[in-house]
């Protein structure tokens, strides 16, 4: 008991601890800072949020700026509960990367009510850069990390100037002083980023919903799913062949394949994916090719039919498909090997059997189309041409917005509607296949692809979304038929725009060959920078580490040689700036230190010290070019030169003189 | 008593300036090579004030005065004196020559024969005469003021670079000014102003300020500057030789004057600049190859090669 009463007397009489407040112009650059880093989520938190956030900002400028004073305690517990409950109801939860983000947003706001001291700017400085790299999970394009770096800037700024605040720094001095900051950073910035062992594999989880929200290709095929795709001119993945871009009919980029029919949906029935290529017979040449996938959140990867190589953590299915171990969240580069011309081996049973597997009911019109043509004892080669025969020849359409299909959806689309999209041929032409005996499966992927002209390398979007068939053939295995191409030969040739006559729904960047071509070329040398982004920074994953040291001449190299190397070049780096510094140190003697202080300042106005210039020459000039320094110029060089050059030196002098070096304005 | 002196010196200055009009930075040179007990060279054009200069110098700082014309037929010994017989007391008695006072005005000595020229500089840089075995000392202060007329005058011989050295400085006068002009037309006589001067300051000031100029205090920064000045002379290939131990002595010495004469009790760089041409234009001559061919560029070019550290 005595013990604790000391304690507490301890504590009553240690004096506070001095705080140095916050000055207006510091926490103005703080708030500034702070604006800038919160307004690329803005749209997209609750607008409630963005209203408090906005509204706690100014009032907290305000504060500063008019000297009132902060709410009382009870009022910031009130606002930091309602927001919290207010998050809680939006997103259901406080965890996750929306609410998250959400959560980090509203807890800034409410720090920033009591702040007050030094401390609490630093606590912010840092809420801010969480804030600024909160942004980059939901995108990492190239203008918005450019913003960011802007933004980062500023806030070091503001930090500066926190801790500085009492130095009388000019107006931009703090951004000065930062961007010098930053470019000294750039060397350790760079071996970090070339160095830093990378990791298959994500090295720390991301929350669930970090990745939701990408279009992309599904695993399922319904009339509808592809035709909605190609609505959206999002790029898919970029391809840099190391020869000449194979013509469009050699463009088929194979996805997920299909096999299993319900009569209304295709699904995919394909077994585990084996970590060897699956063997084919090639004929021809093969292409290279490297592909730099966008984030799709899938485990799918795309590669011209058909593939012969498999990138790192990779299996094949025996449908020839890519599936990759982990869902591809970053942007993923791969190298890729084709063959477009090729033949498959045999069909074994159980394969056989799904690939003519239809429902048992439904569909009667279309079941009986077959059966007549199967009457004349028809090879397939022969079946295959009259489907194809039966799209040309008839009245069918390619659109964008077919009708609605009944029950019998196949039926409905062949003899009432005809008018559809790649998923309905496909689709079709699949069921005729099957019921006429031959085998066939859908294939789903893209199709084409646009040439850029100025990176030379290829663009596929999600409008380039494509669906078309495999049939087995004895003698030549799976065969690629495009019944699309039967309706709609340029959706081939020259892409989806010059296919479609009701194009309106095509967004801008996917109107291939259509009119504001100056503007599409622009769009397109934006695009190689984007892609050398994509390239060089984003998928500079594990492989394009290895792949780029080795280039350097390293050779084969693993994570620990990278960290050794790592380690000896930052250390080295931090030796050569100390060296640096050390070699270029400034004179010990506090008077020079000072005089040069105040030169340096002049010479940032023009006014150099020529090297002969004794002090009150200099000085003597100065004045005359610029009469407003005159007075404190003249002071401040004739103390300098009666401390240099004169008999004694006394310590009240060297501290005037550097009291009014600091006071110094140029 | 410091300042009192300091007064006295600048009565001094004002009172040449006010005769010899617009060439106060000339007259302080002479005054500061006074003070550092060298003795000054005026090299310009008849005319230009440079007798009229001594002659109010002397005046002012109440010094006796003697001028001496050089001739082509100037002996020594009417420069020295000589010894006398005398019949009533059959004894050579000594009668001081003219440079027994003391500032002398040695005016136009490139007319005079190098022999007479030459005894004059001995006596100038030892302080005393030495005639038929007796040593007699000169008087204190003692002050040379020679003048020259450009060398390329017919009927001259220049002094030899040897004989250069002693002189602490060389200074040229040159044209005065329009203002400075006008006001010597309008005004009087300069000889009955020279009449009319008072004495500003005693022989004792004088000599009391000769003696404080040692005690001008320099700092090791500044010796560091004179002694790369001197290493540059030496090292340049702009020069035919490097200036000489005597001209670094001779300068620290010049700039400690003129600090004195600035009221100052220490040395800035400034000083030493300020009298740098004064002292080692004289002494400097540009290499065959130099780009720098005039006596004032060299000592620019010295001026501005040397860094001065902050």
């Amino acid at each position: 008991m005595r013990l604790w009463n000391q304690k507490n007397r301890l504590k009553a009489e240690k004096p506070a601890l001095p705080l140095e407040v916050l000055e207006p112009i510091a926490l103005s650059w703080l708030l500034g800072a702070l604006l800038l880093a919160a307004v690329p989520r803005a749209s997209e938190l609750p607008i409630w949020l963005t209203l408090l956030f906005g509204a706690i900002l100014i009032w907290r400028w305000l504060i500063a700026m008019r000297g009132w004073s902060l709410p009382p305690r009870w009022l910031l517990l009130v606002v930091a509960v309602l927001a919290c409950a207010g998050v809680l109801i939006d997103y259901r939860t406080l965890f996750g990367r929306d609410a998250g983000v959400a959560f980090l947003s509203a807890m800034t706001a409410c720090k920033l009510l009591e702040t007050r001291t030094l401390r609490d700017g630093v606590v912010l400085v840092f809420l801010g850069y969480l804030l600024v790299m909160s942004n980059l999970l939901y995108s990492q394009e190239i203008l918005l990390v450019i913003y960011l770096f802007a933004v980062v800037l500023l806030m070091l700024a503001a930090q500066i100037l926190i801790h500085r605040q009492h130095a009388g720094l000019k107006a931009l001095a703090p951004i000065w002083l930062s961007g010098k900051m930053a470019l000294q950073a750039i060397p350790v910035m760079l071996i970090l980023f070339v160095l830093f062992p990378r990791i298959p594999g994500p090295l720390w989880g991301l929350p669930k919903d970090a990745y939701k929200g990408r279009t992309g290709l599904s695993e399922q095929m319904t009339p509808g799913t592809v035709s909605e795709l190609s609505k959206s001119d999002e790029v898919a993945f970029r391809v840099r062949f190391n020869g000449p871009i194979p013509p469009p009919n050699q463009l088929y980029w194979r996805g997920p394949v299909l096999w299993n029919f319900d009569g209304r949906r295709w699904t995919s029935g394909a077994g585990a994916p084996r970590n060897t290529p699956v063997p084919f017979t090639p004929e021809g040449t093969a292409l290279e090719y490297s592909v730099i996938l966008e984030p799709s959140n899938r485990i799918w990867l795309f590669a011209l039919d058909l593939p012969a190589l498999l990138p790192p953590q990779t299996g094949m299915t025996s449908s020839f498909q890519l599936l990759r171990q982990q869902p591809v969240n970053e942007v993923y580069r791969y190298q890729m090997r084709s063959y477009p011309n090729y033949r498959t081996g045999h069909l074994d049973p159980i394969e056989r059997t799904t690939a003519l597997r239809l429902p048992a009911r439904g569909n009667p019109r279309a079941r009986a189309l077959t059966a007549e043509w199967r009457q004349g004892g028809a090879r397939p080669e022969a079946l295959i041409d009259a489907a194809l025969f039966l799209f040309r020849e008839q009245a069918f359409y390619y659109t964008l917005n077919p009708p609605l299909l009944g029950s019998d959806s196949v039926d409905d689309f062949l003899f009432r509607t005809r008018r559809g999209f790649c998923e309905h041929y496909a689709s079709a032409f699949v069921f005729l296949m099957r019921a006429a005996g031959v085998p066939a499966r859908v294939v789903t992927g893209y199709q084409g692809g646009e040439r850029n002209t100025f990176g030379d390398y290829l663009i596929v979007r999600q409008s380039d979304a494509h669906a078309w068939a495999e049939a087995w053939l004895e003698g030549r295995g799976w065969v690629r038929v495009d019944p699309t191409g039967a309706v709609a030969p340029n959706r081939i040739q020259d892409g989806l725009y010059a296919a479609l006559s009701d194009t309106e729904e095509l967004p801008f960047l996917a109107r291939r060959g259509g009119d504001g071509e100056w503007l599409r070329q622009l769009a397109m040398s934006w695009d190689t920078v984007n892609n050398s982004w994509n390239e060089w920074v984003l998928a500079y994953g594990p492989d394009r580490q290895k792949e780029f040291l080795s280039g350097l001449g390293f050779g084969p190299i693993d994570w620990a040689d990278m960290t050794v190397a790592m380690t000896l070049m930052l250390g080295g780096f931090g030796l050569l700036v100390a060296g640096l510094r050390w070699r270029n140190r400034g004179p010990r003697d506090p008077v020079v230190k000072a005089y040069l202080h105040f030169c340096a300042r002049l010479a940032r106005r023009g006014l150099a010290r020529a090297n002969q210039e004794g002090p009150l020459a200099f000085a003597e000039r100065v004045a005359a070019s610029r009469p407003d320094l005159a007075g404190s110029v003249r002071e401040i060089s004739r103390l300098y030169a009666l401390l240099r050059y004169g008999p004694v030196v006394s310590t009240a002098e060297v501290r005037q003189l550097q009291a009014l070096v600091r006071q110094f304005r140029a | 008593m410091g300042a009192v002196l300091e007064n006295g010196l600048d009565l001094a200055i004002r009172q040449v300036g006010s005769i010899i009009l617009g060439k106060e930075r000339a007259i302080r040179l002479a005054l500061t090579c006074l003070l550092a007990r060298g003795h000054l060279l005026i090299e310009d054009l008849p005319g230009m004030g440079k007798t009229t200069l001594a002659h109010a110098l002397a005046h002012s700082l109440g010094l006796h005065y003697q001028r001496i014309q050089f001739t082509s037929d100037l002996l020594p010994a009417d420069i020295l004196g000589a010894a006398v017989y005398e019949r009533q007391r059959e004894t050579f008695v000594f009668h001081p020559g003219p440079i027994f006072a003391q500032l002398i005005l040695a005016d136009e000595i490139n007319r005079a024969t190098p022999k007479t020229q030459s005894a004059l500089l001995e006596a100038m840089e030892e302080g005393q005469v030495t005639i038929e075995g007796e040593t007699r000392p000169l008087p204190e202060p003692f002050f040379v003021i020679a003048t020259q007329n450009p060398a390329y005058q017919i009927g001259t011989f220049p002094l030899p670079e040897s004989q250069l050295d002693r002189f602490l400085m060389r200074i040229e006068l040159g044209y005065p000014d329009v203002q400075a002009e006008r006001a010597l037309l309008e005004g009087e006589d300069r000889r009955d102003l020279l009449a009319r001067l008072p004495v500003a300051m005693a022989p004792e000031q004088l000599h009391e300020a000769q003696a404080r100029v040692s005690s001008i205090h320099v700092a090791p920064p500044l010796l560091d500057y004179v002694q790369a000045l001197l290493t540059f002379s030496r090292q340049s290939n702009r020069f035919r030789s490097g200036l000489s131990p005597r001209a670094g002595l001779g300068l620290l010495r010049a700039a400690r004057a003129w600090a004195l004469l600035h009221h100052r009790g220490h040395v800035l760089p400034e000083d030493v600049q300020t009298v740098l041409s004064a002292v080692v234009s004289h002494r400097l001559h540009p290499a065959e190859d130099s780009l720098e061919q005039s006596a004032a560029d060299l000592v620019e070019r010295l001026l501005t090669a040397v860094t001065l550290p902050a």
